[in-house]
């Protein structure tokens, strides 16, 4: 038998206060108002959502701020179900990409609305392309979970 | 390419879940190897270039400072190189670079991880966007799962067909780790077992992913005058390839993967390669997910797109098939993240040296060794030859 040797446990937590800029901030109100905010390249032309304050490709200010569709459609997804420290969402969850309508990049969020207990009938619900539309929660904090998640039309 | 550049030897731990050992330990246990395999010892290094996933992996920061002592750095130039996934390859070519420029002779290149020490994916998590993003990513499965389900709906490949291919892989490169001696999983599968196996991240199940292990992995870097010099049997630089995509997750098209593309582009651009899949005679391809491996062949221009699982199930890629990959039974089978790259580049050295022992694939002349790393935004290459 091999031998076991000790081990200590030690745990860190550190305090961070991370800044929005002007940008991110106007897009967090928007969310309180129940509006998603996309900006548009004036070079490239692309429509970004969330809203950036510059092109990541041209390297140049945006300029025009959009109000972009709350519908989409599903690019991809991936159900969730296992859990790690300090994970923030409960699983079981579904991460996607969601193309919103007039946009060229796809969104981050979730997507629910129905049971998600069991696999197989989420399997049966779930297809690429299909149709989804934000849904808000009514308490709303300027926060990406204002959006509850985006449920399938 | 600056001058010529060889690695004139390897060294690796024995991977898994190594409680036994503090993690200086673990890197001195590679280190030694290292010398142990050249004769070489500390004070011939001339450099030396380490590095790790995200430091806070084992909860201490600045790792080249904590490991230092294993790795006999005091006294000399030392470079820490991070790039996440990635790392191990880019710590490869930052020797490379060191030793084509001119301004060094002998390199040692060092990568390390301790996954067992902490929660790697709760450590994955914190390189995920933090105000719109990750409280969707859920870890490497989640992104990864993500992008090898949009690559198959892209290219009409059938749920069915996906889930075959991604068992064969699974169920061959589990094969395979038993002819490693330094591999950590040697577990035999069946097809069943994985396609039943249960779900972590939709496609993905848990024998479709990669363990979490702690390794090391030394390689020495020398000049052709050192080469010579040493008389050692060199494994030739024959290519570096890099590419990175933008930042955030959803903003560049994973199932086409720009990144993953143009890094092997470039290399086989400077290698004068161009059909690898008759070329190259081993491909150590990153793979810490089953599905993934499949999108890297079509990236990495070894069929088309939309054509690996056929591919994979008539067993292409195999240790007898037209172009070995993963014979060591990849970072399916092992993966201390940070080392991960750099083991991929120490096979494929043993295999164009012809010293890859029980899994040698037989006259191997030109290995690709690859990593990626980030939210799926980090290729790296390294392509090795026997000839100059
Ligand atoms: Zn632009």
């Amino acid at each position: 038998m091999t031998k076991e040797y000790k081990t200590i446990k030690t745990e860190l937590r550190l305090p961070y206060e991370l800044a929005y800029g002007a940008t991110w901030t106007r897009f967090f109100e928007g969310m309180k108002e129940k509006k998603i905010y996309g900006t548009k390249c004036p070079k490239c032309g692309r429509v970004l959502v969330p809203a950036r304050s510059f092109c990541p490709r041209c390297f140049v200010d945006m300029g025009e701020w959009i109000e972009v569709s709350q519908e989409g459609k599903l690019v991809a997804w991936c159900y969730t179900n296992y859990r790690y420290f300090g994970m923030p969402t409960e699983p079981p969850f579904i991460g996607a990409q969601i193309n919103l309508d007039g946009t060229d990049v796809n969104f981050l969020h979730l997507i629910g609305g129905f049971d998600l207990s069991n696999f197989d009938e989420v399997r049966k619900i779930v297809k690429n392309g299909m149709k989804v539309r934000a849904e808000w929660k009514d308490d709303r904090n300027a926060h990406i979970m204002d959006i509850r998640y985006f449920k399938p039309l | 390419m600056g001058r010529p550049v060889a690695i004139i030897g390897v060294g690796q731990t024995y991977h898994g879940k190594r409680m036994d050992v503090s993690y200086p330990e673990l890197v001195r246990e590679a280190v030694m190897a290292v010398f142990k395999d050249t004769g070489l010892s500390p004070e011939d290094i001339d450099g030396v270039v380490s590095g790790t996933m995200p430091s806070m992996m084992e909860g201490i920061a600045l790792t080249h400072f904590y490991l230092a002592d294993a790795m006999q750095s005091a006294g000399k130039p030392i470079m820490k190189t991070e790039t996440c996934g990635s790392t191990g390859v880019s710590i490869a070519h930052t020797a490379y670079y060191w030793v084509a420029s001119g301004l060094a002779d002998l390199i040692l290149a060092v990568g390390h991880e301790k996954m067992n020490e902490g929660d790697s994916q709760a450590t994955m998590t914190t390189v995920a966007e933090p105000f719109y993003q990750r409280y969707f990513i859920s870890g490497a499965p989640g992104v990864f799962s993500m992008q090898s389900q949009m690559w198959s709906v892209r290219y009409g490949i059938s749920e069915e067909k996906v889930r075959d291919a991604a068992a064969f892989i699974s169920v061959t490169h589990h094969e395979d780790a038993f002819d490693n001696p330094y591999a950590h999983i040697k577990m035999k599968v069946s097809m069943d077992d994985v396609k039943n196996a249960r779900i972590i991240t939709y496609p993905v199940r848990l024998l479709d992913v990669c363990p979490n292990s702690d390794g090391a992995c030394a390689v020495i870097f020398a000049s052709e005058e050192m080469v010579k010099k040493l008389n050692r049997k060199p494994a030739w630089v024959k290519a570096v390839g890099y590419r990175g995509d933008e930042y955030f997750f959803g903003d560049s098209d994973k199932a086409v993967w720009e990144s993953a593309a143009q890094a092997a582009k470039e290399a086989y651009n400077q290698a004068g390669i161009k059909n690898p899949r008759k070329e190259l005679d081993v491909a150590e391809v990153y793979n810490p997910f089953t599905f993934q491996e499949m999108l890297f062949y079509e990236c990495f221009g070894f069929c088309g797109p939309g054509e690996a699982p056929d591919l994979v199930l008539k067993g292409t890629f195999t240790r007898n098939g037209e172009l070995a990959c993963d014979p060591s039974g990849g970072t399916l089978c092992t993966n201390p993240i940070g080392a991960t790259g750099l083991i991929r580049v120490a096979e494929a050295a043993l295999q164009v040296t012809g010293r890859a022992g029980a899994h040698q694939i037989p006259g191997a002349k030109l290995a690709l060794a690859h990593a990626m790393g980030g939210v799926d935004q980090f290729n790296g290459i390294m392509i090795l030859g026997s000839k100059l």
